[in-house]
């Protein structure tokens, strides 16, 4: 229990996944402009984060380890995320249409978000079990939302500033986001003190 | 303009300054901000997509009339899978230490969007030749980006160049390395920075050129656009401004049209 609280809280708070790893950077810095939007893009990737962690830790380990075709992971996961996003699109036209009205269009965006990526192939390198990826997918579906969360707030705030030209809109966010990533640097502390290193 | 713009050397250099991915057209972000502590690997990460973008684009402009255009995505996304699965077994064989320093780094050069970007905006419609020159230069102003990023962070944030300690900075001395710049929040710092003082010349440049000439067309990704992209990502369709980066989307809206 206290490895998956472990797991969870490192993965929201100390090595949040935009701010301190780097996943996702491209649709934080597009899309925390608007609140709704990132809100729907954030929904979308929790979910998609969730199910394909739940499909692509077991093809790893019950189809490729025993069979030697490790390499294969890259080819393999970017094919198992792009399909899941297809299928569940479709599911969620058919039987949710307010959530699809919601989040629909950002999902087949989240193919090519490295976010995804990214953390699948962390399950694999850390080894986690088939609830523990689930923990940790779901845990940076979680983080991606909340720097999009605390990031929309702070490009409010950067509109009303009188900005150089040259440093207005990315740039500026640019330099606003090492400020906040700063911020998530002091979590450290505070996890070493509750979970031990 | 028209005979400029089909030359090879045109097609090399817009890569390396007009449109350079990380600096103008702000794309594939994630790598330049997680591999960048140090001159080395930032030089790598930047060879290592450069290859994929070039043999990509090969692999893509060859097959640009066999691929039925619906399919377009999914196939040029496992063209690229293979390509990056076989650039990692060969740095895992021949250079491990760069393979660890880049981590999944490496496998992610998959969805990066310069990669998928010029497959959609470049070699899908033209021949051979021209799209391999257009990922060199691409490739090429990558890396030079990825460099000298890395040389900041590194010679800030540890005090060496190329692993090569600089005399009179760490150790006893009074100068110490900046610590923060080679930690995250360093790379964002260092990013904006540089994108802030490649705006700054593109304005210089462009200020000295004729009025009529300061469209989209002609500079493509120059601080106007930004401005331009940045006030129409509220009205413009979500799909658009949603994922990729301001200056991105106009560009390949723009060659599509072609």
């Amino acid at each position: 229990m206290i490895d998956i609280a472990k797991i969870l809280f490192t993965v929201i708070l100390l090595n949040n996944i935009v701010l301190s790893q780097f996943l996702g950077v491209c649709s934080f810095l597009g899309l925390t402009t608007d609140l709704k939007n990132s809100m729907g893009m954030s929904f979308a990737v929790i979910f998609v984060m969730v199910v394909s962690s739940a499909i692509t830790q077991p093809i790893f380990q019950y189809l490729l380890v025993p069979n030697n075709l490790e390499y294969l992971q890259t080819v393999v996961f970017i094919l198992v995320i792009a399909s899941a996003v297809q299928i569940l699109e479709a599911i969620i036209k058919k039987v949710f249409p307010p959530l699809y009205k919601g989040m629909g269009i950002y999902l087949p965006l989240i193919t090519t978000n490295c976010a995804i990526l990214g953390i699948m192939l962390v399950n694999i390198q850390e080894s986690y079990t088939f609830f523990e990826s689930l923990v940790n997918g779901f845990g940076a579906g979680v983080s991606y939302m909340l720097a999009m969360f605390l990031f929309v707030g702070v490009r409010k705030k950067m509109a009303q500033a009188n900005i150089p030209a040259f440093f207005e809109g990315v740039p500026a966010a640019l330099v606003a986001a090492a400020i906040v990533s700063v911020s998530f640097n002091g979590f450290k502390g505070v996890l070493e003190n509750i979970f031990g290193r | 303009m028209a005979d400029k713009k089909s030359s090879l050397s045109y097609e090399f250099t817009k890569g390396i300054i007009k449109e350079n991915p990380l600096l103008v057209l702000l794309l594939g972000t994630c790598p330049a901000l997680a591999v960048t502590t140090s001159a080395w690997d930032g030089v790598g990460m930047g060879l290592a997509a450069t290859f994929v973008l070039v043999m990509s684009n090969l692999v893509i402009s060859l097959l640009r009339n066999i691929i039925p255009d619906r399919v377009r995505i999914p196939s040029y996304i496992t063209i690229i899978a293979s390509l990056v699965t076989i650039l990692q077994l060969f740095l895992q064989a021949y250079l491990p230490d760069l393979n660890k320093s880049l981590g999944i780094f490496i496998p992610l050069i998959t969805v990066n969007c310069i990669i998928l970007g010029r497959a959609e905006a470049f070699a899908n419609k033209k021949p051979v030749l021209i799209s391999i020159i257009d990922g060199l230069g691409m490739g090429v102003g990558f890396t030079a980006a990825l460099f000298l990023i890395g040389s900041v962070r590194e010679i800030l944030g540890s005090g060496s160049f190329f692993n090569i300690a600089i005399p009179f900075i760490g150790g006893d001395n009074v100068l110490q390395p900046i610590l923060i710049f080679a930690l995250p929040p360093g790379g964002f710092a260092i990013y904006g920075l540089m994108i802030a003082i490649s705006n700054k010349l593109n304005a210089r440049f462009y200020a000295r050129q004729p009025a009529e000439l300061m469209d989209h067309e002609h500079y493509p990704g120059s601080i106007y656009d930004h401005h331009q992209a940045l006030l129409e990502a509220e009205t413009r369709d979500t799909l658009i401004a949603a994922g990729q980066l301001d200056g991105a989307f106009p560009l390949v809206k723009e060659k599509k049209e072609e």
